[in-house]
């Protein structure tokens, strides 16, 4: 686009010629340069900024591989003891070294690994079922049924989380599958309170009066146009529920109360570990503290990542 | 505010009395009577023992039994260590876990609120940096491993520390940090977070702009908004630190509470178990209570009576 100057020099004012007609292409001003984005493919290019969370990323997903793979890179079972190789350091030969009973402490590890693992994700998948039901219901329901919800929700949120874990945990055993009713048992309260928040500010919204509108039934609604608007509340929440559970988990075992032998967990080898620190078996605790460490490091601070890149409102 | 409290009142009792029912039907939901399991008893014994423990009655009136005596602050005797009654285990134990609590909440609010502090004024800075991953680490370490490093590094290694037991100040260092890291590192993330915001505010700006010195303002100025923050979850961290200090007394074999908790859950002390759940309930649920009525003082925009409804 040039401006027509010397045409201009024989007539010197011609308004008309003053105005020339722009290219074509440069019509369209309102077209949308970029692709438009999705919330999430927002939320993730967000997210990708955050070196600390992409890390916590990383590591979460190798260690959820090595807790698939890891069992069966070496030669040993878990559970295989060969008493005359107890105590060993780690060597070439046994990675992580070997514990009292002679059992390879790398086999262990990433078996403890996936019970860990297990107990967090589960933990969390459970609580966002029960949560989701119930606080939508709550909220969504309102009023007096909403009142008499949340009156439950308050006496079950001043229960102290841990010690009615415990107490279910002396009623029910120790076993794998009581632990995960024990966390979850009270731990979907806060969940069901984030989903109920959320559905009682979304519900009176433009989209949803619409969808209303033309006739949409209230699952419809619940799964269209509320869950969606709620998923980054709840992504958040799963989060930071893992390492609650995987915490919740060791700690348990640390009481006596966690999974039984030949099963190891985290939890139960750092128990096993800690008794004998003193005399000089480090690897014994070393190994499993390291990883449940880790862990809860890579929720943590993949947890934090999400809520900024989630709730852009938040971001500081 | 008197309506508040009395209405928060009510919702406690309630609470605890749900508490104490669904320990109470937990207990008694295990099949077999604690003394039909190891010792050869004869059968007049045994039923001597169940009706001095009035296991003999029906369930429903065992709980009323329990009530009463919870309602005169008798937790009843142990079956296990028939010599002691709860009471007893609680009034040796509890002295001894509120100086451990209360020294590392100290330790974990101090440190905590200096750090996040000092991490907000340099925000994106060096120092928030290390600060904050100190933090994240804190976090992320469970109590009892960071007790463990203590141990081996500050007590067997290097000996400044004694390795454990609980008799001269010297002792209370160890188990005391280790109990605080986990609370410090939330503390020192939520004033972080909370400072950063205060200080973005205007009346920051205009105490600024009349020449104040940095310390000034966040001592005069920013410190209270920012804390209240801190304080909203100071209930939940004494949860914390309470469940916490279960594991840091077995390590560090402290006689306090979480002993006798421990102890009874391993002997599977039913009484022991319930006193001491109810005892601790009790006192997290009235922990909550001042919480609340504190920060309602301290932050006069909210009113209390209206958050009752």
């Amino acid at each position: 686009m040039s401006l027509p100057e010397k045409s201009n020099q024989k007539t010197p004012y011609t308004p008309d010629d003053l105005f020339v007609p722009l290219e074509t292409s440069s019509y369209d001003a309102d077209r949308i340069a970029k692709p438009s984005i999705s919330y999430w493919k927002d939320a993730w290019m967000r997210l990708a900024q955050n070196k600390l969370s992409m890390a916590g990323l990383i590591v979460l997903i190798l260690l959820v591989l090595m807790a698939i793979f890891g069992p069966m890179m070496s030669p040993y079972s878990y559970s295989h003891q060969v008493l005359t190789n107890g105590n060993q350091a780690p060597s070439g030969e046994h990675w992580f070294g070997t514990d009292n009973l002679g059992r390879d402490m790398f086999t262990r590890t990433w078996n403890g690994a996936r019970i860990s693992l297990f107990v967090g994700f589960m933990a969390a998948i459970i609580d966002f079922i029960i949560g989701v039901a119930y606080g939508g219901f709550s909220g969504y329901k309102g009023g007096r049924v909403d009142n008499f919800m949340m009156r439950i929700i308050e006496i079950l949120y001043g229960l102290p989380y841990l010690l009615m874990v415990i107490l279910l945990m002396v009623v029910m055993g120790p076993g794998l599958f009581t632990i995960i009713v024990a966390l979850t048992v009270t731990g979907w309260v806060g969940m069901a309170r984030i989903v109920r928040g959320q559905v009682l500010q979304l519900k009176n919204s433009e989209h949803v009066l619409a969808s209303r509108t033309f006739g949409a039934s209230a699952g419809r609604v619940i799964r269209k146009n509320l869950l969606p608007n709620t998923m980054g509340p709840i992504i958040v929440q799963m989060t930071l529920t893992v390492p609650t559970a995987i915490f919740a988990e060791a700690f348990l075992s640390f009481l006596g109360l966690g999974v039984q032998a030949p099963i190891a967990s985290w939890g139960v080898m750092a128990n096993d570990g800690l008794s004998v620190i003193l005399s000089g078996h480090w690897w014994r605790l070393f190994f499993p503290a390291f990883f449940i460490s880790l862990t809860m490091f890579a929720f943590n601070v993949l947890g934090d990542g999400l809520q900024d890149a989630l709730d852009p409102k938040l971001r500081r | 505010m008197a309506k508040y409290v009395a209405n928060r009142l009510f919702a406690m009792l309630i609470t605890l009395w749900i508490i104490v029912t669904i320990t109470f039907f937990l207990m008694h939901a295990i099949p077999g009577s604690p003394f039909n399991q190891e010792r050869n008893t004869s059968e007049a014994v045994q039923q001597n023992l169940e009706a001095h423990y009035h296991l003999n009655e029906p369930v429903f009136v065992q709980y009323f039994i329990y009530l009463k005596s919870l309602a005169t602050l008798d937790f009843g005797p142990s079956i296990k260590q028939s010599s002691t009654s709860v009471n007893e285990m609680i009034g040796r134990g509890f002295p001894v876990s509120a100086e451990l609590g209360m020294l590392s909440l100290a330790i974990a609010v101090i440190s905590g609120v200096i750090l996040g502090i000092f991490a907000a004024l340099k925000h994106n800075g060096t120092i928030d940096y290390i600060a904050m991953t100190f933090a994240v680490i804190g976090i992320s370490v469970p109590n009892f491993i960071m007790a463990t490093l203590l141990i081996q590094q500050l007590a067997v290694t290097w000996e400044i520390f004694p390795v454990a037991t609980w008799s001269s100040p010297m002792h209370m260092v160890l188990p005391a940090v280790a109990l605080a890291t986990g609370p410090m590192a939330i503390i020192a993330r939520l004033t972080r977070s909370s400072m950063i915001e205060v200080l973005n505010q205007d009346y920051i700006l205009t105490a600024k702009a009349k020449g104040m010195s940095t310390y000034q303002i966040v001592m005069k100025h920013a410190m209270r908004n920012a804390l209240l923050p801190v304080i909203t979850i100071l209930g939940t961290l004494v949860a914390g630190v309470l469940t916490g200090s279960f594991v840091i007394e077995k390590i560090f074999a402290i006689p306090g509470m979480g002993k006798y908790f421990i102890n009874g859950i391993n002997d599977r002390d039913y009484p022991v178990i319930m006193g001491t759940t109810v005892f601790y309930s009790a006192f997290l649920i009235m922990m909550l209570f001042i919480v609340d009525i504190a920060y309602g003082i301290l932050d006069p925009r909210i009113k209390l009576h209206k958050r009752g409804n």
